[in-house]
């Protein structure tokens, strides 16, 4: 099976500052995978190579299997997958509905399935149905995290890469996220996401991996995670 | 019939070349707006296009045999794509940096078009023939209207509104709303951010090869028209508020009109009032009357 995300050997500069050396990844159809790390670990760097959106990369990244290391930004989307930055990028000159039918939809060339319908988000985030005409940042911060999730399912991307999601929320919100997540996992998406609140990535997430100073220096399943406590409890203390 | 001592009569031309005069610093002033939302590009060169506008339009009706009604798509059509080469070959290089070297590229644009265009042509002018349709002026009663100037309103409110409407209401202008506050998220949603910069680009700057098209037969067509226009434009566009759409259509007529009564009233100060009206804007809303304090 192609996976959906393979990584291998990247390395990424912002400007001068060499962010990330030589992060390999693998991430299978399907899986989610959630980044474990500290602040500036280099995890939403991470995220952010893989759209093309620090400066200069090397290494190798293939999405779906196909490479996208010298691909601009916007063909890099077009291989199925779908950005949700860590400061949510709500737009404050577009209403809650605009932001949600924003991304064009996707045309990707390999197979993938069809994006959700407006009528199937709106049934999951009943909230934003009945907000749709205000702007979008004056919703709350639960309700623009979960725009900002929303208006990616919609385009027909299938790898999801989710950075912070939990982010600054009450715990209800939180909850509401893991249900989402879940959800979206049942429907076959399959998710890379970057997360502080290991409590909210832990019962989610399928493998982990660890980041440190711009490497990868953990990788587990799901089923590991149980003896890998005590090292978690060292490098992120958790 | 008189109104503080004027006649209805001159009151109301004064008004009309105001409104005239305000329909060019409303297209000048939204296509500067829209190109400095997107880009973050002072286009300075705009004066210089609405002056290429003018001398295409001139050049296409004595030389070439084509009607004003061709040169009104033409023209424009040739200085937008003169803008996308414009922005392919030079102003893409710039956006990483300061406002200041795309105002001084466009700058640099500016005095090369008008000095190649004043090799050619002089500094003398040339007149265009109102188009034959619009001639003449329709007696309202009150006042005698000009067809021609009637036109150049009308034409430019249809023209700026539907920009308007375009970018406020229609998804196209969402990808462009969403692109002034955060392009390089816009791209990651799979918007092909590159190309519709070029293009807005060409649009803002056919929007002033229009204008030039609109102003040919009323005004002079010297290659200095828009350097002494552009002064103006800039002073309506920090009036208005940079980057704001509605303020520019707004301020720029508005403008218009202040002038226009100003050359009633007080013809000394008709020169002037734009710039005091500027100070006094600056000095109780620095971020303009329709713009956002950041």
């Amino acid at each position: 099976m192609t996976a959906a995300l393979e990584i291998a050997n990247l390395q990424a500069w912002y400007g001068e500052s060499h962010v990330l050396h030589g992060i390999s990844l693998a991430v299978q159809p399907g899986e989610v995978v959630a980044l474990l790390g500290r602040n500036g670990a280099g995890r939403t760097t991470l995220l952010r190579a893989v759209m093309g959106l620090t400066g200069r990369r090397s290494g190798s990244i293939k999405i779906g299997g196909k490479e996208a290391i010298d691909l601009p930004t916007y063909k890099i989307a077009h291989l199925s997958v779908g950005y949700c930055p860590e400061e949510r990028g709500i737009f404050s000159s577009l209403s809650t509905e605009e932001n949600l039918l924003l991304p064009p939809l996707l045309t990707p060339t390999g197979t993938s399935g069809q994006g959700m319908t407006v009528d199937q988000i709106y049934a999951m985030f009943p909230n934003l149905k009945e907000r749709r005409h205000s702007q979008g940042t004056r919703l709350s911060g639960g309700e623009q995290q979960m725009l900002a999730v929303a208006r990616i399912l919609r385009t027909g991307a299938r790898l999801l890469l989710l950075d912070e999601i939990s982010e600054g929320l009450a715990p209800v919100i939180v909850q509401a996220l893991g249900r989402m997540i879940a959800d979206l996992k049942a429907r076959g998406y399959t998710i890379v996401m970057v997360e502080q609140n290991f409590r909210f990535a832990a019962p989610l997430a399928d493998r982990f991996y660890v980041v440190e100073h711009g490497q990868v220096v953990e990788n587990f399943d799901a089923a590991a995670l149980e003896a890998r406590m005590p090292l978690l409890h060292e490098l992120l203390g958790v | 019939m008189e109104i503080f001592g004027i006649p209805l009569q001159a009151l109301m031309s004064q008004l009309l070349l105001g409104l005239v005069n305000g329909s060019f610093y409303a297209m000048l002033s939204l296509g500067l707006a829209v190109i400095f939302g997107l880009l973050n590009v002072i286009n300075f060169a705009h004066g210089a296009l609405y002056m290429v506008g003018a001398f295409l339009a001139y050049l296409g009706v004595t030389s070439l045999g084509l009607s004003y009604w061709a040169m009104l798509v033409l023209a424009p059509l040739a200085v937008g794509v003169l803008g996308v080469v414009i922005e392919r070959t030079m102003l893409r290089r710039l956006y990483q940096l300061d406002h200041l070297y795309g105002l001084l590229l466009t700058f640099g644009i500016t005095l090369l078009l008008e000095g190649l265009f004043r090799s050619f042509f002089g500094v003398s002018g040339q007149t265009l023939e109102v188009p034959e349709k619009l001639a003449g002026a329709t007696d309202l009663g009150f006042m005698v209207l000009p067809n021609y100037r009637a036109w150049v309103v009308a034409a430019s409110l249809v023209v700026c509104l539907g920009t308007w409407f375009t970018i406020e209401k229609t998804r196209l202008g969402a990808l462009l709303r969403a692109g002034t506050e955060n392009p390089r998220l816009v791209e990651a949603f799979g918007v092909n951010v590159p190309r519709m910069v070029m293009l807005t680009y060409g649009f803002g700057v056919a929007l002033a090869g229009l204008a030039g098209v609109l102003a040919a037969p009323v005004i002079n067509v010297t290659p200095l028209m828009g350097s002494n226009q552009i002064i103006v434009v800039f002073a309506v566009v920090v009036i208005g508020g940079m980057g704001s759409i509605l303020g520019a259509i707004v301020t720029g007529l508005a403008l218009g009109v202040i002038e226009g009564l100003t050359r009633v009233f007080y013809p000394e100060g008709s020169e002037v009032v734009v710039f005091v009206v500027m100070v006094i804007v600056l000095l109780l809303r620095p971020a303009g009357l329709f713009g956002k304090e950041k």
